[in-house]
């Protein structure tokens, strides 16, 4: 059972009381693009075995969406952040790459 | 090899059964194989299987990191059935429910196929008018289906609660010729098979790496060493991303985990599959007598072959309420297995960017009914370009907007 702490209200509760909204730091491309980025954006997946950004939705709570670093292999959970922005905290992606030596962020460009 | 059978068993038993063959060679990797499939799941052995009846190509290794049979294939909850909406899919699954029904003549293995009827359980208005027209379609796909009433629910399966207080039971989509196999026997019948014809099956090979020119695959690091193949087959399941990144491309997928259940064994009690997607549960009964209980996947990308808690509890708190009579059994054993989702929730079994990589993956929920029509239409694609079978599971499809969407059509168990 993940543990996860909502960053918008504070409250730290059980998975039972969130949603996961996947991949989180998704690029969406505009009008012009082109097919592939499209297809990109709608469904082509880092899916790593191991260092995870995702979203999630305090669904049974404050209702606000997040952002969350999780292993995929041992579920722990690095951290949570705010939704509003296009990548993890420098503060996150240190803590995580001291727990995971030679882990280097490539899911977010 | 010798075949297997009842004279074989008498003649063993007068010789205190030291005439025994090993069921498949253990052989070294050669330096060079035409084509090399990696992993030894169902998926796997069936495409090297028919590679060699179908097409004759021989010289073909199968690469597994485990063991054989030891992913999703000895993971799942072994239902076959076909009663799929969209064309393409039931194409491809009613060809694997098919060459089910032959299996065990055709490898000279018994892989126990049980065609005990599978039905899926009508619990709200919306639910009967998907299976009504998922049985119209099936009628035109020439898969036999069939939408029954409360009544022969009743009659097939006397211990469901037919009049819940949630979600009675307002029909069902039934599928006599579906049924259940014995899946660590369909691994071990095709492995046996193959390793008669020739071909190579490498267990504890890890592939870490693979090997191009010019956009070309050319071969795979492995843990025992380089090896060169003119073709190359990826069928990894939950593990697909993981090599995809090797080949150097990114799939539709995500990786959740899957789990499911059963309960200490007890007397026969029922004698079909019964699925409940409404309320996220489905069960069969072993031949063991243990009540096989599968659910919903996990929520989330995951990579531990456990699964949560609460979802065992979401799964069995729905058939308690379906099945009143199992209240009180005791779960025996518990596992998850890493299914491979993709966007669409149908399979991929395509060709990939890099030339002479073919991949099978995205089987999602349902990959083990699928395992021989997979297996042949994969090997048809890899031996000769294009194969009926798999012409809607391209990889493309998903950059042209042509989706085989399942994801309606089957709802949650799938």
């Amino acid at each position: 059972m993940l543990i996860l702490t909502c960053p918008c209200c504070g409250v730290s509760a059980e998975e039972t009381e969130f949603h996961c909204g996947g991949e989180a730091h998704l690029k969406r491309f505009g009008p012009d693009s082109s097919d592939s980025d499209f297809e990109t954006y709608l469904f082509q997946r880092q899916n790593p075995r191991g260092v995870h950004f995702e979203r999630w939705r305090h669904v049974n709570g404050c209702g606000k969406w997040f952002h969350a670093a999780r292993c995929t292999q041992t579920l722990e959970i690095f951290g949570t952040y705010p939704a509003q922005t296009t990548e993890p905290p420098q503060a996150l992606r240190d803590r995580i790459a001291e727990k995971r030596p030679g882990w280097t962020q490539e899911s977010v460009s | 090899m010798k075949r297997y059978s009842a004279f074989a068993i008498a003649r063993e038993a007068l010789r205190h059964h030291s005439g025994w063959d090993r069921a498949w060679a253990a052989p070294a990797p050669k330096k060079r194989y035409d084509v090399i499939i990696v992993g030894a799941g169902g998926h796997g052995l069936a495409t090297a299987y028919y590679l060699g009846k179908n097409h004759g190509i021989t010289n073909v290794a199968v690469l597994e990191k485990g063991w054989l049979g030891g992913g999703n294939t000895g993971r799942n909850t072994t239902i076959i059935r076909s009663n799929y909406l969209q064309d393409s899919s039931s194409a491809i699954y009613e060809k694997a429910r098919s060459l089910y029904e032959t299996l065990s003549q055709d490898l000279n293995y018994n892989v126990m196929f049980s065609p005990r009827g599978v039905m899926m359980l009508a619990q709200t208005e919306h639910e009967k008018r998907g299976y009504l027209r998922t049985a119209h379609a099936n009628a035109l796909q020439g898969v036999e289906t069939e939408f029954v009433g409360p009544d022969r629910v009743r009659q097939l399966c006397p211990i469901i609660n037919i009049d819940g207080p949630r979600y009675p039971v307002l029909g069902a989509l039934w599928q006599p010729r579906g049924g259940t196999a014995r899946h660590d026997a369909v691994a071990w019948g095709y492995a046996r098979a193959c390793s008669a014809m020739g071909i190579d099956i490498i267990q504890q090979c890890e592939v870490t790496g693979v090997r191009s020119e010019g956009g070309k695959v050319t071969g795979v690091e492995t843990s025992k060493g380089a090896i060169d193949c003119a073709k190359l087959g990826m069928v990894v399941a939950g593990h697909s991303g993981v090599l995809a990144e090797m080949a150097g491309f990114r799939l539709p997928i995500e990786s959740v985990a899957l789990q499911a259940l059963v309960s200490e064994p007890i007397k026969p009690c029922m004698d079909v599959v019964v699925m409940a997607n409404t309320v996220h549960g489905y069960m069969s009964q072993s031949d063991k007598g243990e009540m096989v209980i599968g659910g919903g996947a996990d929520g989330y990308n995951n990579y531990t072959q456990r699964g949560s808690f609460h979802h065992i509890e979401e799964t069995v708190r729905a058939l308690v309420e379906t099945f009143p009579m199992i209240s009180r059994l005791k779960m025996l054993r518990q596992w998850g297995g890493i299914v491979d989702m993709t966007g669409d929730r149908s399979p991929i079994l395509s060709r990939t960017p890099l030339d002479g990589c073919f991949i099978n993956c995205g089987w999602g929920t349902g990959g083990f009914k699928a395992i021989p029509g997979s297996g042949w239409g994969f090997a048809e694609l890899m031996a000769t370009g294009a194969s009926p079978l798999t012409a809607e599971f391209g990889l493309e499809r998903f950059r042209e907007g042509r989706f085989v969407d399942e994801s309606v059509a089957a709802g949650v168990a799938h």
